[in-house]
């Protein structure tokens, strides 16, 4: 039954372009899956690390702006991919390094400001950034001599992505290191009583997220051929932190429901009035309040609730 | 006029709007536990207030005062109708006070629309003012006297009065301080909208300088953060130190190095969070 369900939402998924009709929803499919990576590697730290971060973003950012700036030296799509990501892993090294100085939220004000700090250099530093009017790149690159242009073969490549980055958490929640994370979440003092390198399992932890946080970055990145300072922002943190609430934190599918749904209100909500922020901000503050376990879980709960009373 | 003068003068000034915005978050922080990620938030919408309120005709201190008043009504009014259904439930502060902070500001963005906003300097306070050989922008020179004042002000309070010790007992063990008969919440709700006034207060003196506009908060927030965990939270000298070193490192560092302003004012904050993760003045944690 699981497999069968399993099977069904790959054929879905993988229809994609051939049943939703129009090249605009073909796209917001392509958004939806690159923001649920994002959303998947944030979820390894906040979810299974208990560790909040509002700095990823930062990562996000330092990868498309690397992909950009190879890209533009001449450089093909594995030299790209490459490089990006292993700067974003050496940043990351440093946030990790930094912020697990603190735990609960020592960790997240740190965050907060190695993303400011990412920020500020993507606003400012103009030699290298190009400032506020960000970079462009001369259309997708052809890895394997695959063309990415049309928004078809985008979303199935990057289908291809998403596909692995699921399947590496599902081995990553039930491999041992997956279950080391989760015990430094619920009891650190008793994980270092049984030996285990407590700081160490953060470490990798932050890494593995950085890791998919680069990926989504690359491919936000081909995506939309164009990176300026307002990836790194804030609110492009609380953003990615709201799909992963919003879905429910430490599960598999939560991070995928949150990006479906926070990509989705974004694109019909601007469609119709420009108030997005505002949207956003009042999403947060409701589920926080009335939903803290994420909407999924929220909803039976409240159904089971109102059935109840009535 | 020496550069060196001019900027130095610059970072006290700062320095000392940070203190008022710090302070506040300093002491939600040290007493409540809650990272109020909308304070930046406060201090625009202080502003913001202002700027109606002496369109209207009102006197500038009359308007600051009045707008730090609004913005610590709505303080209390988020910390009683919400802060507080989240006790102990750090993640769920995180993102409420963020959450509020993006309303604030889209809210501010449609009701005074996207245009900075210039506030005039008091009439009282313009032009400059002779030391000896060295020539004063008096109301730069006000605001270095106000946060001292103030400072000064918030040690009394905290350290001489009855309230002040029910707050540093309520920092220091809020269960054995419940159980002494102090009403720890209502506590919570004093210093939310005392820390909510200052930073709209700050917001509305820092106008004549920084002006208003859309995205003040997210610049003021990080200020904010940098100066707490420098100082060390809950530590109003901290608060006072670390405001001064954020004031000069952004002042110097702008003038210096334009494109790593950014970075020269983090990076003590990142060697002290190395070297000293409680900061400078803060006590480590238990």
């Amino acid at each position: 039954m699981k497999w069968l369900a399993l099977a069904g939402a790959l054929v879905a998924l993988t229809a994609v372009p051939l049943w939703v009709g129009s090249i605009y929803y073909v796209n917001i499919a392509s958004q939806i899956l690159i923001a649920a990576i994002f959303a998947l590697g944030i979820n390894v730290l906040v979810g299974y690390a208990g560790l909040v971060t509002l700095g990823h973003a930062g990562l996000f950012g330092i990868a498309a702006y690397a992909a950009a700036r190879i890209m533009n030296n001449g450089h093909d799509h594995v030299a790209v991919a490459a490089g990006a990501i292993a700067l974003t892993l050496a940043a990351a090294a440093v946030f990790a390094v930094l912020a697990l100085r603190g735990t609960g939220l020592g960790f997240v004000m740190i965050t907060v400001a190695l993303g400011q700090i990412v920020w500020g250099i993507a606003y400012r530093w103009i030699s290298i950034t190009n400032g506020d009017n960000g970079i462009s790149i001369k259309g997708r690159p052809s890895p394997l001599g695959l063309s990415l242009a049309s928004p078809a073969a985008f979303y199935w490549a990057t289908l291809v992505v998403f596909l692995v980055a699921v399947a590496s958490m599902a081995l990553f929640v039930a491999s041992p290191f997956g279950a080391s994370v989760r015990g430094t979440r619920d009891q650190a003092r008793r994980m270092n009583a049984l030996g285990y390198h407590v700081w160490m399992i953060r470490f990798l932890a932050f890494l593995f997220s950085a890791f998919w946080s680069g990926v989504a970055g690359v491919l936000y990145l081909y995506y939309n051929q164009f990176v300026s300072p307002h990836v790194v922002a804030l609110t492009a943190s609380a953003e990615a932190l709201l799909m992963v609430i919003a879905g429910g934190t430490a599960t598999l599918l939560g991070p995928i429901a949150g990006a479906a749904l926070v990509v989705i209100i974004k694109n019909v909500v601007s469609a119709h009035i420009e108030r997005w922020n505002f949207m956003l901000g009042a999403i947060f503050v409701v589920i926080v309040v009335f939903m803290p376990e994420g909407l999924v879980p929220g909803t039976i709960r409240l159904t089971r609730w109102i059935r109840r009373t009535s | 006029m020496n550069l060196w003068f001019v900027l130095a003068i610059n970072s006290i000034t700062l320095g000392g709007l940070l203190f008022l915005l710090s302070a506040g978050f300093s002491l939600i922080f040290g007493l409540m536990k809650i990272p109020n990620l909308t304070h930046g938030s406060f201090f625009m919408l202080g502003a913001y207030l202002a700027t109606s309120l002496l369109a209207r005709g009102f006197d500038f201190w009359t308007a600051a005062v009045a707008a730090g008043l609004l913005v610590a009504a709505l303080g209390g009014i988020v910390e009683r109708l919400i802060l507080r259904r989240l006790p102990g439930a750090e993640l769920a502060q995180v993102l409420v006070t963020l959450g509020l902070s993006f309303m604030i500001a889209d809210a501010c963005l449609m009701v005074w629309t996207g245009d900075p906003i210039q506030v005039a300097t008091p009439g009282a306070l313009r032009g400059a003012t002779s030391v000896g050989w060295l020539a004063f922008p008096t109301y730069r020179l006000a605001i270095a006297v106000i946060a001292v004042v103030f400072a000064a002000g918030l040690w009394a309070l905290l350290d001489r009065t009855r309230l002040g010790a029910m707050i540093r007992a309520g920092v220091d063990d809020p269960e054995m301080a419940r159980v002494t008969g102090i009403r720890v919440s209502r506590l919570f709700t004093i210093v939310f909208c005392l820390g909510a006034w200052l930073a709209g207060f700050a917001g509305v003196i820092g106008g004549p300088i920084l002006s208003v506009y859309p995205g003040l908060d997210q610049e003021m927030l990080p200020l904010a953060l940098v100066v707490v965990i420098l100082g060390g939270s809950g530590s109003l000298l901290g608060s006072l130190v670390g405001s001064f070193i954020v004031g000069f490192l952004y002042n110097f560092g702008q003038a210096m190095f334009p494109e790593l302003a950014y970075v020269v004012l983090f990076l003590p904050m990142l060697i002290v969070l190395v070297v000293r993760p409680q900061g400078l003045f803060g006590r480590p944690a238990l």
